[in-house]
């Protein structure tokens, strides 16, 4: 029987309401008494030295307010990175000065070069028109091992190579793995790229800076997963406001994967401008701005390799991966293929030896960063294909193959450094096998093939490391921020709770499943409990949404401070029924006296506390109010088990996708219904990477895919009725809540299976595909058919020499 | 967008007229032309709406057996009025973007533009249609003439389209990804006195006619008789989404398939 409340209930999204009425408060939906609006005029080129910037004619013109270039930003920080990967030899990465304007150099297409504030975003746009740049273009480099050779044009001329680290993880395990490599009855090889893709999310970037001179405080509106965050770096790192004279508000966000995480140059400039003319400042990104300016996601160029013994037991895995950073270190850009990517190469697998090796490497392209899953799907993806592989080179069955080495005994220490607490991967593939009805495959295969298809089955496991992060742990890895997560309790008078939580909902639905959470806690309805957050004035420090972390860091503090709260008052209830506290009993809503019928109501107890009449004062405090922050011990590792089944059209190299299959173990389980929508998001971006979206660019470094003409978003057309599954339920060992998080799964869970079954369509029509990278378009299956895969490789690949259509 | 005046007169006369100003440009559905004006690409100094000419809508059987279809048509409209006498060009109309583009877009615009990815070029040339416009008639045969080219002069007004309905015809088209334009697709119309086939999304000259898979079908109206045939790849559109190979490949198997349809 399913609940109708509290945690484990289906409860409806309650911010959905204002959502889907037009009622939902967006930064964009924010105008201030006496706006200015702000054009940036962008660089249209990759890469040139910048010798001089023309204003002249613009700061005439109409509506114009002031125009700014780099000089303005003499003595003002630049854009700080929050992560400090050490590499192998010892030393720090290379992090070369992002400035808020281009400064001496254009290094990307899309980046600011001056702003222009004036009263009409028109006005700002014409006059942007009107400035005059005297940019020496110079060879750009987008392709990484390019980019690495000698010679190659410098992104940032004091770094020869374009190398931001080497890094190698583990490093002492080096000889012994090559070792193991020398030793193994059968190695497979697989080389893969794990496409650029661009975020997307519906309601691109805002910033509105605001300055209140009667007390010297700046406000910035942004669209942020993470205002805390930016309040501490920009204040901090790149203005030199400190962090009670700035107020960062992200009001309702309309999607974020990621891309909202990262401090931007134009929250800073609004700020900034807003500061230097004394009047509000607001930018809205267009979608072509988007294209240019969020950071994008993915982007990796990997060699790996699996040993086996004669048993087919995995002995020993290497990677050698080459990530793109871009032009720039976007905030986190350096964790994602390291400490996001390298510790999970274990997967799902007793695999006893493992070395990664990363080199991030500079390119003239915008800065890469998180992305849903961030680093985490180019582990699983990697090694999810490499299985396969194995398995078809061995003539073993691929589900076999992994069923032998699952990890089975936990906890688990892997060989890259982190412990898994819990999981049972047995249960989840049987699951999966169950729901897939495997059995009759055939039968649908033939069925295909008497209408001239192929059709191929793929399956995948995954594991993840959410609930970010332990900060101590983090910050030995580089970390220059810690990881908790905080919340305030505050109970009215009348028994209604308000939750200020530093976690932040762009489209997670946490005012729902928070409220189920501490509704459960005391035994009341979810209505009377509010979740507040996204507001710097109002929330306590927190880190903000990311990394499937909210309700097992986010949560965990709630509970922490709902626990805190009960615990006064059940003081206070013992006091009103002159009874020892240690008898008291919360169930219901009430508090009552263990083994009598005495009992008061909730509403009575935090009434008392806001009228101590009747009250002991002499032992706590008036007011129900309470904050915890929560660090957790270890990250939680959500893991799962997928199915994809497609057909291809062998005669234009159209693949659909017939059937698909998620058994997830998520831990226990707030929402269901929520966590069935985040599976299915995740489902929708993974299989957009693995079959259409691709962000590429040229070779002279211009973005190819800069608008949906060119760049393929799934739509529901695209995607199958999913089943989705989440009853596999092995709780987290070390938070309260025993959730796991939910929120990347279906990102990082589902490429490889969409791959995996799209080169297995192909075998059963008699082509000896290897690989297909992603995504696996129409073009690349057709010339992966005739050509082979080097000729697939070649079709909208980054560098490739090809025009945008005229 | 770049400021500009609006006029939007209600006959053919007032539009030619209104266009005769410097810079004056023709805005009929818009699906091209404001996304173009929002990127700054054009900078008109007035738009001459056609959208309030009644002359140049609707959809009718002229005596002569051929379908005449306003140039300020909708698609949405030929979609639902064209059916029952051209099934295989309603058919097309209803495959055209999404209902937002449908209900805007019209025939005349799309003629004009002469996208070299756009659907209706490839009706007007494998149907023999004419183009009229406000000054004369043009054979799509002579109409298109590359790539955004056309045999449209400076202020001239695609007014109508008078297709030849064929016997049978079918379009089969392989979207775009991103766009859901064709990447390539074939219209392929069988008369009493041959069969005409016409391919969109492939070259870089725009559309053009498949004469060889005319003459072989023409002969023997049936897939087969397209094997073995095939069309150079080198001077087809190669880009993100395929390269001019593949995109020969596919006007072969789309051609196929219409005619399987059809046969």
């Amino acid at each position: 029987m399913p609940k109708d409340g509290g945690i484990g209930a289906s409860s409806k999204r309650r911010e959905d309401i204002r959502f889907l009425t037009g009622n939902g408060k967006y930064t964009d939906d924010i105008n201030l008494r006496g706006q200015a609006y702000v054009f940036f005029l962008r660089s249209d080129i990759a890469h040139g030295t910048l010798n001089g910037v023309d204003t002249s004619a613009a700061e005439g013109m109409d509506g114009v307010v002031r125009i700014f270039t780099a000089k303005d930003f003499e003595g003002v920080g630049g854009m700080p990175c929050g992560w400090q990967v050490t590499d192998r030899h010892g030393q720090p990465m290379q992090e070369p000065p992002h400035p808020v304007l281009a400064s001496g150099k254009v290094r990307h297409v899309g980046e600011p070069i001056a702003a222009v504030v004036a009263e009409t975003y028109a006005q700002a746009r014409d006059a942007a028109e009107a400035i005059v740049l005297d940019i020496d273009e110079l060879p750009a480099v987008v392709d990484m091992k390019e980019a690495v050779k000698d010679g190659a044009p410098k992104v940032h001329d004091e770094l020869p190579g374009n190398l931001c680290y080497d890094w190698g993880f583990v490093e002492e395990n080096k000889e012994a793995v090559d070792q193991a490599f020398k030793d193994a009855a059968h190695v497979t090889t697989l080389e893969l790229v794990n496409n650029r893709l661009v975020a997307n999310p519906m309601e691109p970037r805002v910033a509105v800076g605001d300055y209140d001179k009667s007390g010297d405080e700046s406000t910035l509106y942004t669209t942020s997963q993470n205002p805390h965050v930016i309040r501490l770096l920009m204040g901090a790192f790149v203005l030199g406001i400190p962090e009670h004279k700035l107020r960062v508000v992200a009001p309702d966000v309309g999607g974020g994967f990621g891309t909202k995480i990262f401090h931007y140059q134009e929250e800073a400039f609004c700020t900034f401008a807003a500061r230097a003319l004394r009047r509000p400042v607001k930018w809205t990104s267009t979608r072509s701005e988007a294209f240019m300016s969020d950071a994008h996601g993915r982007d990796h160029v990997t060699k790996i390799e699996l040993a086996l013994d004669g048993d087919n037991n995995f002995t020993a895995i290497r990677t050698d991966t080459y990530a793109n950073m871009g032009a720039y270190l976007s905030t986190f850009a350096p964790s994602v293929p390291t400490w996001l990517h390298g510790t999970l190469m274990a997967g799902n697998y007793k695999t006893p030896l493992i070395y990664v090796n990363v080199k991030a490497v500079f390119t003239n392209t915008v800065p890469v960063d998180a992305y849903r899953g961030a680093g985490r799907p180019e582990a699983t993806y990697q090694l999810e294909r490499l299985v396969d592989k194995a398995a078809h080179e061995l003539g073993v069955d691929p589900v076999a193959l992994r069923r032998q080495n699952f990890i089975t005994e936990f906890p688990y220490a892997t060989p890259v450094a982190v412990e898994y607490d819990t999981g049972d991967y047995v249960a989840t593939m049987d699951k999966l096998e169950e729901m897939a009805d495997r059995a009759g495959f055939e039968a649908r295969r033939k069925d295909s093939e008497a209408r001239g298809k192929l059709r191929g089955y793929g399956v995948n496991c995954y594991i993840e490391a959410c609930g970010i992060a332990p900060s101590n742990l983090v910050g030995q890895l580089g970390a220059r921020a810690g990881l908790y997560e905080s919340a305030t309790v505050r109970v009215n008078a009348t028994g209604g709770l308000v939750v200020m939580t530093g976690s932040h909902s762009h489209g997670q639905g946490h005012e729902t499943s928070f409220a189920q959470v501490v509704a459960e806690m005391i035994g009341i309805d979810e209505n009377m409990v509010e979740i507040v957050h996204g507001d710097t004035a109002k929330t306590p420090m927190g880190m903000g949404t990311y990394g499937s972390r909210s309700i097992a860091v986010g949560g965990s503090a709630m509970v922490r401070a709902t626990e805190k709260i009960i615990n006064k008052a059940k003081k206070i209830a013992a006091h009103l029924m002159e009874a020892s506290e240690g008898d008291i009993e919360l169930k219901d809503g009430a508090f009552s006296v263990a083994g009598t019928d005495k009992s008061v109501a909730w509403g009575d107890v935090t009434l008392a506390a806001y009228v101590p009449h009747n009250y002991p004062l002499e032992d706590i405090e008036p007011g129900l109010e309470e904050t915890a922050f929560y660090d957790p011990a270890n990250f939680t590792y959500p893991s799962g088990a997928y199915a994809c089944e497609v057909e291809v059209d062998p005669e234009t190299g159209q693949v659909t996708i017939e059937n698909f299959w998620a058994a997830d173990d998520f831990g226990n389980v707030i929402n269901p219904m929520i966590v069935t929508g985040q599976v299915h998001g995740g489902l929708a971006q993974g299989i957009g990477q693995a079959l259409m979206e691709n962000c590429a660019y040229d070779s002279e470094g211009q973005l190819l895919s800069a608008s949906y003409m060119d760049y393929a978003m799934p739509r529901a057309s695209d995607l199958p009725m999913y089943a989705v599954d989440h009853s596999c339920q092995t709780p987290c060992t070390h938070n309260p809540l025993g959730v796991k998080g939910c929120g990347e799964a279906g990102a990082i869970g589902s490429p490889p299976s969409v791959v995996n079954a799209v080169i297995d369509a192909l075998r059963s029509g008699g082509h000896d595909v290897a690989h297909i990278d992603m995504p696996v378009s129409p073009a690349r299956v057709w010339a992966a058919m005739h050509g082979g895969d080097a000729a697939a490789a070649k079709v909208g690949a980054t560098g490739a020499n090809i025009k945008p259509q005229a | 967008m770049y400021n500009f005046d609006v006029a939007k007169p209600t006959t053919i006369a007032d539009a030619v007229q209104a266009l005769k100003a410097e810079e004056a440009q023709p805005l009929s559905g818009g699906q091209t032309l404001i996304p173009t004006l929002k990127a700054r690409l054009a900078m008109p100094s007035t738009l001459v709406s056609l959208t309030g000419i009644d002359e140049m809508k609707g959809v009718c059987m002229a005596d002569d057996g051929r379908l005449c279809i306003g140039g300020g048509t909708t698609h949405a409209t030929v979609m639902r009025e064209a059916e029952a006498h051209y099934p295989g060009l309603a058919e097309l109309a209803a495959r055209i973007g999404d209902p937002a583009v449908r209900n805007r877009g019209t025939i005349g615009g799309s003629l004009a533009n002469n996208d070299p990815s756009a659907c209706y070029p490839a009706a007007a040339l494998a149907s023999g249609a004419t183009i009229v416009t406000d000054t004369r008639e043009i054979a799509a045969d002579d109409y298109f003439q590359g790539m955004f080219e056309t045999a449209l002069e400076e202020g001239e007004i695609v007014t109508e389209v008078k297709f030849p309905v064929p016997n049978a015809a079918r379009y089969e088209k392989m979207i775009q990804p991103a766009s859901r334009f064709p990447l390539v697709a074939s219209f392929v119309a069988r008369f009493d006195d041959g069969v005409r086939v016409a391919i969109t999304g492939a070259s870089n000259d725009g559309v053009f006619r498949w004469t060889e898979a005319e003459e072989a079908l023409s002969s023997n109206f049936s897939p087969d008789a397209l094997s073995g045939l095939s069309l150079d790849g080198s001077n087809m559109i190669s880009d993100l989404h395929g390269s001019g190979e593949y995109r020969a490949h596919l006007c072969a198997v789309m051609t196929k398939r219409a005619v399987a349809a059809i046969a």
